[in-house]
């Protein structure tokens, strides 16, 4: 039988979201084709904000590549635009004047970003934010140009706005209403986030009409209603999107605002149907993901003809994608006289939270500062639950079981991926899934931004029930034990073993080799525990370590030669400006920790670079002490009251080359205003007058921590001892890959306090990482003194091209 | 018509630590060979179907590897990419001869 013909028009989110659940359900039903006016294949729009941010690539947000069309079997026609439908025949016609006949249509077009109808709209410079090009637009911008204008204060305009500070512009935002968000946020949360982004450097204007776009050719600025001018170079457009319905409302496909559809997606037209932000059900037009998901999943029933729930519209929900802003908000946000509300404000930590109750259901949220609560709120929203559940909730103290218990198989759990709690559950109970890291393998659910992972968690002690809890008591290091570090560490000591191979083995490894997370813990923690003897194994080490440089995106090495302390002379720098000119080095940069970071060196280079350098490692690939960030100290400094570069020499020089369980990074810093950063280190150090404070377990990565004020010492010997004890108690307790942060509030700071606070336990501890410290090698000058090393490790093999005969 | 097979030399057994990569160049193709911890050669495409990671410098247990940028996990046997990852990459076959390993192209 010949397959049925079916086109999608639009190669957006939402269309080929649909094809991807039909070709779930009957994948041999359909001759696919796909028309889609831009030339990518099909990306994730959401993070177009994250790629100007900078937090990601345009690359990384391609959710189906090329590959992935001609696996299915689709055709795709990209950067084409479908100019007509005939409805009777049922022939698609574009602008390549291409025909193609189909059974049944998906109209997926999407929106188009709404262009405020005033003069000098159209002068060059100014730009909506849309699509990759308007993204690419944006940065090439930002190289040459300062100032940018957003006009719109909305989640789009905001993340824009921010995007365009970390290129480097800066960014004045104007928005009509006097608050930002005013769509999503009451006034209190509105002011909050604005005080939050003014921080970050946003100007605003706010309550302002946008009336002119000024300048010749190329934008010069802007005029406002009121007269006011700003001058900009750039203009972002950010004040909304409509529908794009002009194609199909000329074939006469009936259009109110958006392409009108029932419960299932149908339009008034025999065989077409629409699906995402151009089609408007029950009067509502949406421009968010989660409802394009539900409605895929809901036309994709039909269109195989299986039975299927209705789609009976979904709740609005927003997050804002803004690096230290959390802000969300669902479903009604206003008080009026019949909806009321419960709202908790500290102005000290800057939270705000609002839960609104209609007819005694809660119907709407919004959290500001924290919100760690959108999922469950967003769950009772769905479902429009009793108040009294909710205050239920927040007292009980355990309160999202009964949550997840509540939810129906249908309903989403990981919005990124779009994997339901039915999806979950069943391959929970198929697959004998018993850990998140399970069910992340096997469905996806929580691999993109995590966020779902605890709803995920209460999915499976649900399912499971108390055989989960006692699972859940111990963490395994990895899916090939269920032994936890304790365990393993306990038996490494008890039965002396001494490979990773032979750990396996004795232990029960349940496969024969482990796999990349055990082999490097193994590998570290027979070091640990048999410093001396322990011959490190290179094939279990992260390539970073092995190679001892950063690995890059393209393949190639960075570099970076250790700088004590910061400090640096003309001697190094002209060593470092001469192998960066032989070495055609692509990129030189300072980095965080006050060192220089040399880009692109291929491998085979590796060892020659470090031979010309002729300085010590600086370990920025390691597991290890990276750096001691040091200010300039009494010598030179109006404040300074101690030595802080001294310190820190003598601090890297002592412990540099350690393994530890995860990156180790310090600071020395002479006076509190504390240049050097020490608060957010995992060991800084504050001089103060006579006296030097000693803080731990601070981070500065994605989660955020101020370090703890472990105790305050006269003299840097004594500084160093209690550094020593710290380091090694970290060495000797923490599972392998945790931070110091995660590890003090593991283990709590006051237990740690305690034993560095032991004199005995201090002279032990610093007697056994002195042991340890005393076989430790320079690991480039091995590598240059080691012809075995380097052809194992570094040589390539190269062979022109072969002739064909 | 088409072109013969043909056997290329590109190593030695004991110029190849166990459980690491070496990166091969032939003519345009970019190899990642492998001697397993079983005694085993074998040569995969040295990209991952992903973003185009190179495989030879991923961590290798078993029969498989583990790409350096973001842990997909690949079968060095039929270099078949590991749920819930889907993808696939080339293989070559590797003869051993006389403590020789070449790539058969």
């Amino acid at each position: 039988m010949a397959k049925q013909k079916l086109a999608l028009i639009g190669n957006g989110m939402a269309g080929v979201r649909c094809i991807e659940e039909i070709l779930k359900i009957q994948p041999e039903r359909f001759e696919v084709t796909v028309f889609g006016s831009e030339s990518h294949p099909n990306y994730d729009r959401i993070q177009l904000s994250n790629v100007l941010q900078g937090a990601t690539t345009i690359d990384d947000i391609t959710i189906n590549d090329w590959n992935w069309y001609k696996e299915n079997n689709i055709t795709l026609f990209s950067g084409e635009t479908v100019t007509n439908i005939d409805t009777t025949k049922q022939i698609i016609y574009s602008d390549a004047n291409r025909e193609v006949q189909y059974d049944q249509l998906i109209l997926a077009t999407g929106s188009i970003p709404f262009i405020l109808p005033i003069k000098g709209a159209d002068k060059k410079g100014v730009t909506a934010f849309r699509n990759i090009e308007d993204c690419e637009k944006m940065i090439e911008y930002s190289k040459n140009n300062k100032k940018a204008a957003v006009i719109g204060g909305g989640l789009l305009g905001l993340e824009a706005a921010r995007g365009l500070l970390n290129l480097g512009m800066q960014v004045d935002v104007i928005h009509l209403s006097e608050y930002l968000m005013d769509r999503q946020l009451d006034p209190t949360a509105g002011k909050m986030l604005q005080r939050e982004l003014e921080s970050q450097g946003m100007n605003f204007h706010l309550g302002k009409q946008t009336q002119e776009v000024l300048g010749e050719i190329g934008v010069k600025g802007l005029r406002f209603s009121d007269g006011e001018e700003i001058s900009a170079d750039l203009v972002v457009m950010a004040v909304g999107i409509k529908p794009n319905v002009q194609m199909a409302q000329n074939c006469g496909i009936p259009v109110n605002r958006g392409i009108i559809v029932d419960d299932y997606m149908e339009t008034r037209i025999p065989n077409i149907y629409a699906v995402g932000e151009c089609a408007e059900h029950r009067e509502m037009v949406y421009g968010l993901v989660a409802p394009l998901y539900e409605q895929g999943k809901v036309l994709a029933k039909r269109i195989c003809e299986l039975d299927g729930k209705a789609y009976e519209g979904s709740v609005l929900s927003t997050k804002l994608k803004v690096s230290g802003v959390d802000v969300f908000s669902a479903g009604e946000i206003f008080e009026d006289e019949k909806a009321k509300s419960i709202k908790e404000f500290n102005e000290w930590n800057g939270t705000y939270k609002k839960v609104m109750i209609r007819n005694g259901k809660i119907s709407g949220a919004v959290l500001f500062g924290d919100t760690k609560e959108s999922n469950n709120l967003l769950s009772m929203i769905n479902k429009n639950a009793d108040v009294s559940e909710y205050l239920k909730v927040g007292t009980s103290g355990e309160p999202s079981v009964s949550l997840v218990a509540s939810m129906s198989h249908e309903e989403i759990v990981c919005g990124c991926n779009g994997v339901t709690k039915g999806d979950i559950v069943t391959a929970i109970e198929s697959n004998g899934l018993t850990s998140i890291e399970e069910v992340k393998g096997c469905t996806n659910a929580s691999r993109s931004c995590g966020g779902c992972k605890p709803l995920v968690a209460d999915i499976l002690e649900l399912t499971l029930g108390a055989e989960f809890s006692e699972l859940n008591q111990k963490e395994s290091i990895c899916a090939c034990t269920t032994l936890s570090r304790d365990e393993v560490v306990a038996e490494i000591r008890e039965k002396n073993l001494t490979h990773t191979r032979e750990v396996m083995n004795v232990l029960g490894w349940n496969t024969s080799d482990g796999c990349s997370k055990c082999k490097p813990a193994l590998n570290y923690y027979l070091g640990m525990i048999h410093p001396v003897e322990y011959e490190d194994e290179k094939e279990s080490r992260y390539v970073n370590e092995r190679l001892h440089a950063n690995i890059q995106k393209d393949g190639t090495f960075s570099v970076v030669p250790r700088m004590y302390g910061g400090v640096t002379n003309p001697d190094q720098l002209r060593k470092i400006a001469n192998v960066a000119d032989k070495y055609n080095v692509k990129l030189l940069k300072v980095t965080g920790g006050q060192r220089i970071d040399l880009f692109g060196v291929d491998k085979e280079d590796l060892p020659k670079v470090w031979a010309d350098l002729d300085m010590p490692s600086g370990y920025a690939y390691g597991k290890t002490l990276r750096t001691v960030k040091t200010c300039v100290g009494e010598n030179f400094c109006r404040f300074g009251t101690q030595d802080s570069i001294g310190l820190g020499i003598a601090l890297e020089k002592k412990f540099e080359r350690v393994g530890t369980p995860h990156k180790v990074k310090m600071a020395v810093s002479a006076c509190p205003r504390n240049c050097a950063e020490s608060g957010i280190k995992d060991l800084g150090v504050v001089g103060v007058d006579g006296a030097w404070e000693i803080y731990i377990g601070g981070n500065g990565g994605t989660h955020l921590r101020a370090a703890e004020l472990l105790c305050k010492v006269k003299t840097s010997d004594e500084v160093i001892e209690i550094t020593g004890a710290y380091i090694q108690h970290y060495r000797e307790t923490a599972n392998y890959l945790e931070r110091t942060s995660v590890w003090v509030e593991r283990v709590g700071f006051d237990t740690i306090k305690t034993i560095i606070g032991d004199k005995q336990k201090r002279i032990e501890l610093n007697q056994r990482l002195d042991e340890a410290l005393s076989v430790l090698q320079e690991p480039w000058k091995e590598i240059i003194e080691s012809n075995a090393i380097q052809t194992g490790l570094f040589q390539k093999v190269k062979i022109p091209a072969i002739s064909n005969k | 018509m088409g072109k013969t097979l043909q056997k290329i030399k590109v190593s030695t057994v004991n110029e190849m630590p166990k459980n690491l990569g070496k990166t091969v160049t032939i003519g345009y193709y970019e190899i990642a060979l492998f001697h397993l911890a079983n005694g085993e050669f074998r040569a995969i495409e040295n990209r991952c179907p992903h973003k185009g990671g190179v495989l030879v410098e991923g961590i290798v247990s078993g029969d498989h590897v583990f790409c350096p940028m973001h842990d997909w996990k690949i079968s060095v046997k039929n270099g078949e990419v590991q749920k819930p990852d889907n993808g696939c990459v080339k293989t070559f076959n590797v003869e051993i001869e006389d403590g020789n390993v070449y790539i058969v192209l």
